[in-house]
């Protein structure tokens, strides 16, 4: 009776309550973005990088250029600044923790499925929201840039959810190099991409030939929706939307697969 | 309608290859409830992709792998074992308690954060951050982590590399509280005093296979020789015409006798000499046992 009663309870205790389950998700998102935020070596070039830019290009040189031209910086360092933690919060950690141990260790324990990237995403979408606050308090504060509550609003959706397919492909290229190779191949994309899809100088002023290229890049399609976010285009961007689902979906399987195979 | 379920994980002809290599060679291996099982061999034969079957993390290329009668990759398998890999860089921003609380909430029903933290001796470190501890320290932070889920089977891989003697010596009595408490501990070490001191059975891979697999008891007893050792005047060319012994060596008036029948040569050495003083018999430890094994590990066996 006794022997009975200790084997099928062992046996259920391989379930877990649904309750338990949640708070296993909310406890590696607590733990994931608890972690980054106190790493002033990842926060730090993240915040500082968009908002040195915005102040210094924005406030300082093209002040006499009128509101529009703030306006428009907010939108072009705003997109800037959130495909940064997306590459790199999500590209970086991944391929240090494919090669430190870290992920090996959480696919041994019991960790719900998906919990880990999870949890790197909504740190990617916390610190992008920090980096669109910081770019609008500038703008209201400092640049005076006439924008209304709806408009912040738009921006700031537009940031957090724009960084998701900065993430996937972070994700593809963490899957791709090991450990301490990742920043620079990153930045290998980042920086050329921010060019090339305007984010710098506008697109308008790069020659003929980069201009038609353009729409190869996700950035500029998140840079035409942050535009009318803010207010300065009136264009519909429905296709914009579409081809960034279609971006983040597209490296996220080709990142999961891999992930499933090597690990 | 339920089987008792003695054994809690285990390897069925698992093969394993690396491109040309083969890692594991039909290997055969059941874990029992409850018990701490030492899995030594000598580097590449075939440890840690055993381990890594077990775990789930890599998949077998033929044979079968059962963890708790199910597949390692099934969720409900895995959180009843309990891991402590032998290098992993946990977040080092994270408090040891943050650390601990994360792991136990992947778990259906963990110890409290105190009473893990007691039985891995970490009490004094929750508020430290992890980035912050000694290499020790943080092997027990690890070990923390590994015990925190109230696991039914614990892999343990080089769990006291790093540590010092008085840290080892505790992480030896927590491992014995837990097989006490019944959990099955799969022990990975290059100590092999920590497998005689732990172990109650010990398994020896080499080429991805099974070399041995018995008590350390059962293995020593495998070396039969014994070394008798005293100081005596007796002519060492002499002794080794005595009956049951292997060889007679004479150095710096020490005499060293190898034997399989250490009582009946120490009795007539007693005889011999009534001035014999100093007398040693040295029984084969696992070190010796070990390396006879694993050196007689030709390529004999074939057969698949």
């Amino acid at each position: 009776m006794e022997a009975v009663q200790s084997i099928v309870m062992s046996d259920a205790s391989g379930r877990m309550p649904a309750r338990r389950v949640v708070g296993a998700y909310l406890a590696e998102m607590r733990s994931e973005c608890v972690r980054y935020l106190r790493a002033p070596g990842f926060m730090l070039p993240v915040l500082l990088f968009p908002t040195m830019f915005y102040l210094l290009f924005g406030i300082v040189m093209n002040r006499a250029n009128g509101p529009d031209a703030l306006r428009f910086l907010l939108a072009s360092y705003g997109v800037f600044g959130v495909m940064s933690p997306g590459l790199f919060g999500f590209g970086v950690s991944l391929a240090a923790e494919r090669d430190n141990g870290l992920l090996t260790l959480k696919r041994a324990l019991p960790m719900p499925p998906g919990a880990y990237l999870l949890g790197k995403m909504l740190m990617a979408m916390l610190a992008a929201g920090v980096v669109i606050v910081l770019l609008l308090a500038i703008a209201l504060g400092l640049g005076h840039v006439p924008l209304g509550a709806g408009q912040a609003f738009l921006l700031l959706l537009t940031g957090m959810l724009g960084v998701l397919p900065f993430c996937a492909l972070g994700m593809f290229v963490g899957t791709l190099v090991k450990g301490q190779g990742a920043p620079g191949v990153l930045n290998l994309i980042y920086l050329p991409m921010s060019f090339l899809s305007g984010l710098w100088v506008p697109l308008s002023m790069l020659p003929g030939a980069l201009q038609k290229l353009a729409p190869l890049w996700p950035s500029s399609h998140l840079h035409a929706v942050a535009l009318r976010a803010v207010g300065l285009s009136q264009d519909p961007i429905g296709a914009h939307l579409l081809v960034l689902t279609a971006f983040g979906v597209l490296f996220a399987m080709l990142a999961a697969r891999r992930l499933r195979r090597v690990g | 309608m339920e089987q008792p379920v003695a054994t809690v994980a285990s390897l069925a002809g698992a093969v394993k290859r690396y491109g040309a290599l083969t890692a594991l060679d039909g290997l055969d291996l059941m874990l029992h409830r409850g018990e701490l099982l030492a899995l030594l061999g000598p580097n590449g034969a075939g440890k840690s992709t055993a381990i890594n079957l077990l775990l789930g993390l890599i998949r077998a290329d033929a044979g079968r792998v059962t963890l708790f009668g199910r597949d390692p990759q099934d969720i409900g398998a895995r959180r009843r074992i309990g891991v402590m890999l032998q290098s992993a860089m946990l977040p080092g921003t994270l408090s040891v308690a943050e650390l601990l609380r994360l792991t136990m909430s992947y778990y259906p029903a963990p110890r409290t954060l105190a009473e893990t933290a007691q039985m891995a001796g970490v009490s004094d470190l929750l508020t430290r951050r992890y980035a912050a501890l000694s290499g020790g320290q943080q092997r027990r932070v690890q070990f923390a982590m590994a015990l925190c889920g109230r696991p039914e089977l614990l892999f343990l891989d080089e769990p006291t590399v790093g540590m010092d003697i008085d840290a080892r010596r505790k992480l030896w009595a927590a491992i014995r509280q837990l097989v006490a408490e019944g959990c099955a501990v799969v022990l990975t070490t290059h100590y092999l005093e920590e497998a005689e001191a732990l172990a109650q059975r010990v398994v020896v891979l080499a080429k991805g296979r099974v070399l041995s697999d018995g008590s350390v008891h059962a293995l020593r007893a495998r070396v039969a020789q014994s070394r008798i050792r005293c100081i005596s005047d007796l002519d060492a060319t002499a002794i080794t015409a005595w009956p049951h012994v292997v060889s007679a060596t004479r150095e710096d008036g020490r005499l060293e006798v190898r034997t399989e029948a250490a009582e009946s040569v120490v009795r007539r050495l007693l005889d011999a000499d009534p001035a014999l003083s100093e007398l040693e018999v040295l029984r084969a430890g696992l070190a010796e046992a070990f390396t006879e094994i694993t050196r007689d590990a030709s390529p004999e066996q074939e057969a698949a």
